[in-house]
C-alpha cells in the first residue's frame, strides 16, 4: 500500500518538475522524486538500491545544481505551441495506452517468474561464500556486467575531460600566431 | 598544523560555521564509507555505494573549504593514479581466474567461513578495486564540472 | 498491475518533457525521470509478495527470497546513468558557453 503511496508523489513531484518554470526549483524537486524513489525501493525490499539511489542522486543533485547556477531562461512561448504540445501529449497517450495492453501478458505483481534466479538462490552460498547474494551476482556470476559498466565509467570521465577541455590545441596555435 | 590554515581563511569556502561542522563530521563520512565497502559481502552495500560515498566526503571538503583543501588532501595527480590503478586491479583479478580455467574465476579454494569479514573468495578484493575506480572518476568528474569557469559570451 | 500502469505513466511524464521542451536543463530532467521509471520497473518485475531481501542469515533458513537478478542488473544502471548525466551536463555547459543559452530551438540562429 506504501509502495502505491509513494509512486503517487513520485508522479507529482515528476508533472511539478517538469512544469515549475524556475530552473533550481525544478531540479530540486527532481532530487525529491529520487529519494522518494530510494524509500520505495526499501519498501521493495531491495537494501543496496536504496543506498545506491540515495548516495547517487546527492551527487545527481550537486552536478544539476552547479549547471543551472545563476543561468535562467525566461518563459516563452512563441513558435508553434500549440502543435508542439498536441505532437508530445498524443506521442505519450499511445505509448500509454500500448503499454496497457501488452502489461497483460506480464506475470501479476508479487508473483515472479524466477526460472534464473532459483539457480542463484540454490547455489548462491555454498558456490561463492557472500552472504549479500546481489554482490555475489555482480561480482561472480555476472562480473562482465561490472567490466562493461567500468569501461562506460571510463568512458564518461575522458567525455567530459575532453568537452570541457579549455580550448582545442590547434584553435590556441592560431591565436598564438594572430597576437604576434 | 598547516591544514588548519583554510578553516579561518575568510575569502574562501563557506562561512565558519560550515567549516567548522564540516571539519567534525568529514572524517565520519569518509569512515561510514570505508564500512559500507568492506562489509559489501555480508550486508548491503558494495563497491559502487561506498566508492561513491568517499568521494562525497572530498567533494564536502570542496564545498566548504575551497579547491585548495580539497587537492591538499587529494590531489589530481592522485585521482588520476588511483582511477587507472581500479580499473587494472579488476581486470587483473579477473585475469587470475585463467590460473583455473575462466575469466573471472573464484581461484581461492577455501572461501573462507560464511558471515565473516574475510569470507567470498574474490568479492572484497572486486569491492576495494571498483570503489577506488568509481571514487577517484566521480571525484575527477565533480573537479572537471567545477573548477572551469568559462566568460559567457552572451548575445 | 495498476502499479505497473502507474509506473508507465512516470514514464510517460518523461518522455512528454523529452519530447515538449525547449530548455536542455529540462530534458536532462526529463531523461532523468525515465531513467528512474525503467530502474523501478525492474524491481517491481522482481517482487516477491511478502518476501525477504536476498541476504542470507547465519541462524535461519529463508525460503520467500525477492528476485536478486533485477536488483543486480539495477545497481548497474545507476551508476551508469549518474555517468551519463554528468556528460550530458558538461555537454549543456559548454552549449551555455558557446551560445549564451539553454534553448535549444536558438543554438541554430545563432550560429549564422
Amino acid at each position: 500500500m506504501i509502495v502505491y503511496i509513494l509512486l503517487i508523489m513520485m508522479i507529482i513531484g515528476a508533472i511539478a518538475a517538469i512544469e515549475m518554470k524556475d530552473l533550481i526549483s525544478s531540479v530540486i524537486v527532481v532530487g525529491a522524486v529520487g529519494l522518494a524513489l530510494s524509500i520505495v525501493f526499501l519498501v521493495l525490499k531491495a537494501p543496496d538500491l536504496a543506498i545506491t539511489q540515495l548516495v547517487v542522486e546527492i551527487l545527481c543533485l550537486i552536478i544539476l545544481i552547479r549547471a543551472t547556477l545563476k543561468k535562467d531562461l525566461p518563459f516563452s512561448t512563441t513558435g508553434r505551441w500549440f502543435f508542439n504540445t498536441t505532437v508530445a501529449v498524443v506521442f505519450a497517450v499511445t505509448f500509454l495506452i500500448l503499454g496497457f495492453f501488452c502489461l497483460h501478458e506480464l506475470p501479476h505483481f508479487g508473483y515472479p517468474v524466477m526460472k534464473v534466479a532459483k539457480f542463484y538462490l540454490d547455489a548462491g552460498l555454498s558456490r561463492t561464500g557472500a552472504a549479500n547474494l546481489v554482490a555475489s551476482i555482480i561480482l561472480d556470476f555476472r562480473a562482465y556486467d561490472t567490466l562493461g559498466e567500468a569501461t562506460v565509467l571510463f568512458t564518461a570521465v575522458v567525455g567530459v575531460m575532453a568537452v570541457m577541455r579549455k580550448r582545442g590545441r590547434k584553435k590556441v596555435d592560431e591565436e598564438i600566431g594572430e597576437n604576434d | 598544523m598547516t591544514r588548519d590554515k583554510y578553516i579561518f581563511d575568510d575569502t574562501k569556502g563557506m562561512t565558519l560555521i560550515v567549516k567548522t561542522i564540516t571539519r567534525l563530521t568529514v572524517g565520519l563520512i569518509l569512515l561510514y564509507g570505508i564500512y559500507i565497502l568492506l562489509h559489501g559481502h555480508v550486508s548491503p552495500g558494495g563497491g559502487f555505494a561506498g566508492g561513491v560515498i568517499i568521494a562525497l566526503s572530498f567533494i564536502h571538503i570542496m564545498l566548504a573549504f575551497g579547491k585548495d583543501a580539497a587537492f591538499s588532501r587529494l590531489s589530481k595527480e592522485t585521482a588520476a593514479f588511483f582511477e587507472g590503478f581500479g580499473a587494472l586491479a579488476f581486470l587483473a583479478i579477473a585475469t587470475l581466474g585463467f590460473m583455473g580455467g575462466y575469466f573471472f574465476l573464484n581461484f581461492f579454494q577455501s572461501k573462507g567461513e560464511p558471515f565473516r569479514l574475510f569470507s567470498a573468495g574474490i568479492i572484497p578484493l572486486c569491492n576495494i578495486a571498483i570503489s577506488m575506480k568509481v571514487g577517484a572518476g566521480l571525484f575527477s568528474i565533480f573537479v572537471i564540472l567545477v573548477l572551469l569557469k568559462f566568460k559567457t559570451k552572451g548575445k | 498491475m495498476l502499479i505497473y500502469f502507474l509506473c508507465l505513466i512516470l514514464f510517460a511524464i518523461g518522455l512528454y518533457g523529452i519530447l515538449r521542451k525547449r530548455n536542455i536543463i529540462k530534458i536532462i530532467i526529463g531523461i532523468l525521470i525515465a531513467e528512474y521509471a525503467v530502474n523501478l520497473f525492474f524491481v517491481l518485475a522482481g517482487y516477491r509478495q511478502e518476501g525477504r531481501s536476498p541476504i542470507f542469515s547465519p541462524d535461519q533458513d529463508i525460503l520467500n527470497m525477492v528476485d536478486p537478478l533485477p536488483q543486480a542488473i539495477v545497481l548497474t544502471s545507476i551508476v551508469i546513468g549518474l555517468a551519463v548525466t554528468a556528460l550530458i551536463v558538461g555537454i549543456a555547459i559548454r552549449i551555455y558557453e558557446k551560445y549564451g543559452t539553454f534553448d535549444v530551438t536558438k543554438i541554430n540562429r545563432l550560429r549564422g
